[in-house]
């Protein structure tokens, strides 16, 4: 019988009885036994009751993220300062925050790291996990078990995985340049962090770091799903291993490839915790990205409505690559699993 | 690509081995440097010669009670979390609502609102309602962090239960709520489990709504302790990388105890 019901939409043609038709419903328990076709999945006809399971977390997500949304919008046209919070008076000023965040020369140049920062991190991130996934892909003893423990620089709390890269970083006593040094590279000490030039670099390597676990088991379960006869079949055509990747691997791996560069982007766009703590956005705001500079104009200078206007870009950002994303997973959704 | 393993199997092995001490390095790093008893100011050791657990007395001395706190908000965080997101993953994949799809793209959509976004507004929002600097104020926003996930994740899981399970004990006299908690929360356990396990990491770690939401040290999680040790106290290396060690601990645990839940959530739920 009906072993799952599919997602709501491809239910629609059987008629849905909003709390009008009970009667009959409610009514016939045996009845309905009897007649086993059709009208099954729609029992008592209280509908209300059945939106109560669902309504608690919708009003939560329209608490949490609907009026966010629609705050910052508002925001963005009133000026905040710090007596706000006193008075309460947080008066409309038109354009003059969007006016002053776009003329602000630090704005244009976060918007340039966040771009390369981005894109640094998911290239290095993608790249190095599809290989690792390919390689786990090989049968051979622990396999398992070493792909679990790769798991764990992704679950350690961002901040302190940052901390820890702070400390191995330091130019002078970081663990890096002391093996550097001791193999005959880099005699001074590269300035990881502490040369403008260098930090973002060194940003986007700590980031890689912690978004190669994601990866890898993303990508490794896709190339799980691939057939196994397609290989057969390669390796019967007297396809090199190249070959077979580029023509097996790579085109039946594309919905899952999408997913994973859409989820990274929409994580790495945002990050703050990292930067923070690894550089503060220093040094001279080498590493100030869109996250950290919404934080420094809301959260330090206490400027809320400059503050909401970054965000407001972070989120149009956010958005375009939210559809991207919708699109990838629509297949999903049509099978219902 | 894939061979026989026979013949290939050791070298893979070692190779896998060497992977895993490589990307391991920061984890083996954290360790060493806090089991070494003087990493003052100079160059640490490759290995820990003289163990001590003098770093870690520090860090509990100054970071203890931190760590409690983030063991409150996470398991609030979870629970807050769990409580919405089963009843309403159960309707949205067995009811048939009107408009349920869209719920469920929302539901995604959501999860791509940026979290300073968040702070941003909520922060405004708290200072009225008096919920700054409170343990429920950081719950509640932390949840917010696993309820779409979660959402999305047991909706995932739920679509399969069969309807009859539920409907013969509606025959047998229960409601719609009662079958829910005796018959649907038992058959989910092992979806329940992974939502929570990964809404109990997304509250552990957060950073942003502990910095945000929180002007005093009274409700202070761990992330934000270390952040603000490592301002204080950067000289003294050994103790800030004992505290990274204990707030990395649940992670460590989390991956040897539910290995299995952990692998699902990360594939399962981050792509439906």
């Amino acid at each position: 019988m009906t072993t799952a019901v599919p997602p709501a939409g491809s239910l629609d043609p059987a008629p849905p009885s909003p709390s009008g038709s009970s009667s009959s419903s409610s009514t016939g328990v045996p009845g309905k036994n009897a007649r086993p076709t059709l009208k099954k999945p729609r029992r008592d006809g209280h509908s209300l009751l059945r939106w109560l399971f669902v309504l608690p977390a919708l009003l939560y997500m329209a608490l949490f993220f609907g009026y966010p949304l629609v705050r910052n919008v508002v925001m963005s046209f009133q000026r905040y300062t710090p007596t706000t919070y006193f008075t309460g008076e947080a008066p409309f000023t038109g354009l003059d925050n969007w006016r002053a965040v776009f003329s602000n020369e630090l704005f244009a140049d976060s918007l340039w790291h966040t771009a390369v920062f981005t894109v640094g991190s998911l290239t290095g991130q993608f790249t190095i996990g599809l290989a690792l996934a390919v390689f786990f892909s090989r049968r051979f003893r622990l396999s398992g078990a070493i792909r679990a423990v790769l798991l764990l620089p992704w679950l350690v709390p961002m901040v302190v995985s940052a901390v820890v890269w702070r400390r191995m970083l330091d130019q002078d006593h970081g663990i890096l340049n002391t093996a550097l040094q001791a193999v005959g590279l880099a005699d001074g000490g590269v300035p990881w962090l502490s040369s403008p030039s260098v930090a973002l670099l060194s940003a986007i390597m700590v980031n890689i770091w912690i978004g190669i676990p994601f990866n890898m088991v993303i990508l490794y379960g896709g190339l799980q799903e691939i057939p196994r006869e397609l290989y057969e079949a390669a390796s019967l055509d007297g396809a090199s291993p190249w070959r077979t990747f580029r023509s097996v691997t790579l085109p039946l791996l594309r919905p899952v490839i999408t997913v994973v560069l859409v989820l990274g982007f929409m994580s790495t766009v945002k990050i703050l915790d990292l930067i923070l703590a690894l550089t503060s956005g220093g040094p001279a705001d080498s590493t100030q990205t869109l996250g950290t500079v919404t934080y420094q104009l809301s959260f330090l200078q206490l400027d809320f409505g400059q503050g909401a206007v970054v965000g407001n870009v972070l989120i149009v950002i956010s958005a375009v690559f939210a559809v991207l994303y919708l699109r990838a997973n629509r297949a999903d959704f049509g099978t219902g699993k | 690509m894939k061979r026989p393993s026979t013949l290939r199997g050791p070298w893979n092995t070692t190779a896998a081995l060497l992977i895993l001490g490589l990307l391991l390095f920061p984890v083996y790093w954290m360790l060493n440097t806090a089991l070494q008893p003087d990493t003052s100011i100079a160059a640490t050791e490759w290995f820990p010669t003289s163990l001590s657990l003098s770093n870690f007395e520090a860090a509990i001395s100054s970071q203890g009670k931190s760590l409690l706190t983030s063991l409150i908000v996470a398991l609030g965080a979870v629970a807050v979390c769990l409580a919405l997101a089963a009843p309403a993953a159960y309707g949205l994949a067995q009811f048939g609502l009107r408009g349920g799809r869209s719920i469920v793209f929302t539901t995604l959509i959501t999860q791509m609102v940026p979290g300073i976004v968040i702070a941003n507004a909520l922060y405004s929002a708290y200072a009225e309602l008096g919920l700054v600097n409170s343990y429920l104020g950081l719950i509640f926003a932390d949840a917010s962090l696993g309820l779409p996930f979660s959402i999305v994740l047991l909706r995932a899981f739920m679509v399969s239960i069969p309807g009859e399970v539920v409907e013969a004990a509606l025959v047998d006299g229960a409601n719609r709520f009662t079958a829910f908690v005796r018959i649907v929360l038992p058959m989910s356990r092992n979806a329940l489990i992974t939502a929570g396990l990964f809404t109990f990491l997304f509250a552990w770690s957060d950073f942003m709504f502990a910095l945000t939401l929180n002007t005093t040290d009274d409700v202070r999680p761990i992330t934000l302790g270390i952040y603000q040790f490592v301002g204080a106290h950067v000289s003294d290396w050994g103790a800030v990388m004992a505290t990274a060690v204990l707030s990395a601990v649940p992670a460590a645990i989390l991956l040897v105890l539910a290995q299995k839940y952990i692998a699902a959530g990360v594939s399962g739920g981050s792509i439906k």
